[in-house]
């Protein structure tokens, strides 16, 4: 079993909602993302999931363009987000964690050679915004063989049809996008959220995660009721953006406001609990 | 127009490539709106009375055909192979791009969407899509640059002229390149009652496809044209090649025309060797950008990197897929010409044929320059002068010190 299917068989027998935070990994600098990834794990995060800075973001919004420029602006590359994940894997064994961004890079690097290093740096999934399924045998292929869960989004605009195609080859959980939009955007509306997860849940066996659109411990606590982890990245990129030039203090600052999501997300699995 | 039916070419796929390019790479939110505007795109491009629309509208409102120009003293003075024009610069708009944004707006249309979005480098493409929007009474936003918004002002003074909202784009290198970005973004947010209309062959299927579809009046018409005057095929067809459209427009008709030599023309800006320069299929690698796989200007990490040309409309790191097929496949073939060459043969054109061609333009130009005085005075070139140089005045006046 992989660590990130492991890791959702355990949150559920014990009731609980996973939350998965995103940071973009070298965001301000490298030096502070490792330290990031352990104070997150501390403050309830239960996986990660690191952004790949790539110089043209086209599903992101303002907030996480801007991360991965600071991320580029010092050159931030593919296999220096990899050794990122080795040195968090040298103090934690435990939390997954998922690589998330284009194409690109991974296309440079070559799939054979990203699929060795990635596994070999122990990355648990990958989820790469601009490579659907049908465009994606051959990489699909290495990253199985590597042990690799190739997490999915679906949105909004995702028939049946397409639910089913992306079932076939997802694997560890699947990524709900909740609004029309790019990161960071519009509100969410959970009545709608609902009903497609009910669709998504009757098609494909894998744990769902919500994301986009999700900025407090209030809507937080409400995905949680509907969905089997709650994603969180522009309100925590945001304020790693606002203490920039304090770097020091990102760790201390993301680790408080991620408690919040979780107390919030941990009152509604009581009361499901309870009911 | 096949010579020999089972070698006849056939792309893109089913699935939109072009050989191992093109395709569909884009978030999920995009993947059924895409699957739309293929079907709508495969049922109207076959429609007979779609198809009288947008002839009677590429008559009456863009006013083809463009004529083709016998360049006389221009070829005397080259003193090779005569030059033949074909005049796009005529167009209402004054380019190309008007072809494709009449077409894209009658789907639009079709398909029940109120709302135009559009990317643009020099503002042509943003100027013929703001135009078919005012026309059809719609709503139009058009991204650019913000570096492009500078150089290319009197464009975007028409924009708002023709009621569109221009965006100027901050984000990245503030080029061509991030204006598609951002119109994606728009696309992903507001795709229930959006049409994208892509202004040339790139981004996912079914856009290579579809812009070449409508740009291949061009070709068309030039193969007609040249039959009737000359009685034969040209050798060679030259055009610019940024995105690529008006060059796939003009050789997509002759494609099965194995004679006829087909050379597109990229922008080496300061020279390929200084590396400021945007020239993915000389000196690029295949990657995946906005949709698709295709050459892209990429640093060895996979970042896309920053053009330069002094042309706002040849600066862009990618190109359509269906070049980088016939690239590999060796039908066509690419080459590049510096900014100082694209400006002398600005200049050449203006004073010796009275016409003001496009700085895009100008590049496929310089290459005659080259090509010219290389073959016999009974062969014959097509160069395609995709558009007018009244847009570049600023541009080319700052080349020479001059303020307008
Ligand atoms: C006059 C003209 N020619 C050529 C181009 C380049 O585009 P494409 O390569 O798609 O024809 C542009 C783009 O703005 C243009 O305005």
């Amino acid at each position: 079993m992989s660590r990130i299917a492991a890791r959702f068989a355990d949150l559920a027998a014990r009731g609980r909602t996973a939350l998965i935070p995103f940071v973009t990994a070298g965001d301000p600098d490298l030096a502070t993302t490792v330290p990031l990834m352990h104070a997150m794990v501390a403050a309830g995060a239960d996986l990660i999931e690191l952004g790949v800075p790539f110089s043209d973001p086209m599903a992101d919004g303002p907030v996480i363009q801007r991360a991965s420029e600071r991320a580029l602006a010092h050159h931030t590359r593919l296999r220096d987000v990899l050794d990122l994940v080795r040195q968090f894997r040298a103090r934690d064994a435990a939390t997954p964690v998922i690589l998330m961004g284009y194409l690109n890079p991974v296309e440079s690097m070559g799939y054979a050679g990203f699929a060795e290093a990635a596994s070999a740096a122990g990355v648990d999934g990958i989820l790469l915004v601009d490579a659907p399924p049908e465009e994606s045998g051959e990489l699909v292929t290495l990253l199985r063989q590597a042990g690799i869960d190739l997490v999915y989004l679906l949105a909004p605009t995702s028939d049946e049809d397409r639910i089913r195609k992306i079932g076939a080859v997802a694997s560890g959980f699947v990524y709900y996008v909740a609004v029309k939009g790019v990161t960071g955007a519009g509100h969410l509306d959970l009545a709608d959220v609902n009903a497609k997860l009910t669709a998504i849940r009757r098609l494909i066996p894998l744990p769902v995660g919500v994301g986009f659109g999700i900025k407090d411990a209030e809507t937080a606590g409400q995905v949680a009721a509907m969905a089997d982890a709650v994603i969180v990245g522009s309100a925590i990129v945001g304020r790693i953006e606002a203490l920039t030039m304090k770097p020091e203090h990102i760790p201390g600052a993301i680790g408080d406001f991620l408690a919040g999501l979780r107390a919030a997300i941990d009152a509604t699995d009581r009361a499901r609990g309870l009911k | 127009m096949a010579t020999n039916r089972a070698e006849a070419y056939h792309w893109p796929d089913a699935r939109g490539h072009f050989g191992p390019y093109g395709g569909l790479f884009v978030p999920e939110t995009l993947m059924r709106p895409l699957d739309e505007l293929r079907q709508a795109y495969e049922h109207y491009l076959q429609q007979p009375e779609f198809l009288a629309e947008l002839d009677a509208d590429l008559r009456d409102y863009v006013g083809r055909p463009s004529p083709i120009y016998h360049a006389e003293r221009w070829s005397r003075e080259l003193g090779g192979a005569q030059i033949y024009l074909k005049r796009e610069d005529l167009n209402h708009t004054g380019a190309h791009k008007v072809n494709n944004t009449i077409g894209q707006a009658l789907l639009a249309k079709r398909m029940g969407k109120t709302r135009i979005i559009a990317e643009t480098g020099a503002g042509q493409h943003g100027v013929a899509s703001a135009t078919v929007a005012a026309r059809l009474g719609l709503e139009c936003v058009v991204y650019m640059g913000e570096i492009d918004v500078a150089r290319q002002e009197a464009n975007v003074y028409r924009m708002r002229l023709l009621g569109a909202e221009v965006v100027s784009v901050k984000s990245g290198s503030r080029t061509l390149k991030d204006a598609l970005n951002e119109a994606m973004r728009d696309w992903v947010t507001n795709v229930d009652n959006t049409f994208y209309i892509i202004g040339t062959v790139a981004g996912p299927h079914p856009y290579p496809a579809m812009v070449r579809d409508f740009q291949a009046v061009i070709g068309r018409e030039s193969r007609a044209q040249m039959l009737e005057r000359v009685g034969r095929l040209p050798d060679a067809l030259v055009a610019c090649v940024g995105g690529g459209s008006n060059a796939i427009g003009l050789f997509y008709p002759f494609l099965d025309d194995r004679e006829v030599a087909l050379i597109g023309v990229e922008a080496a800006g300061e020279g390929i060797e200084t590396g400021h320069h945007a020239a993915p299929l000389c000196a690029g690698r295949p990657g995946v950008l906005h949709g698709s796989r295709t050459y892209l200007m990429e640093d060895p990490d996979g970042q896309i990197i920053e053009t330069h040309s002094v042309s706002a409309g040849l600066d862009y790191p990618g190109v359509g897929p269906e070049h980088a097929w016939l690239k590999d496949s060796g039908r066509a073939q690419y080459v590049s010409v510096t900014d100082a060459e694209a400006l002398a043969a600005f200049h050449v054109l203006t004073r010796t044929e009275g016409i003001i061609p496009a700085l895009e333009s100008s590049h496929a130009l310089a290459q005659v320059i080259k090509l010219a005085p290389t073959l016999r005075p009974d062969q014959l070139i097509l160069v395609n002068l995709s558009g007018r140089g009244d847009k570049d005045m600023h541009t080319v006046a700052a080349q020479e010190g001059l303020q307008l």
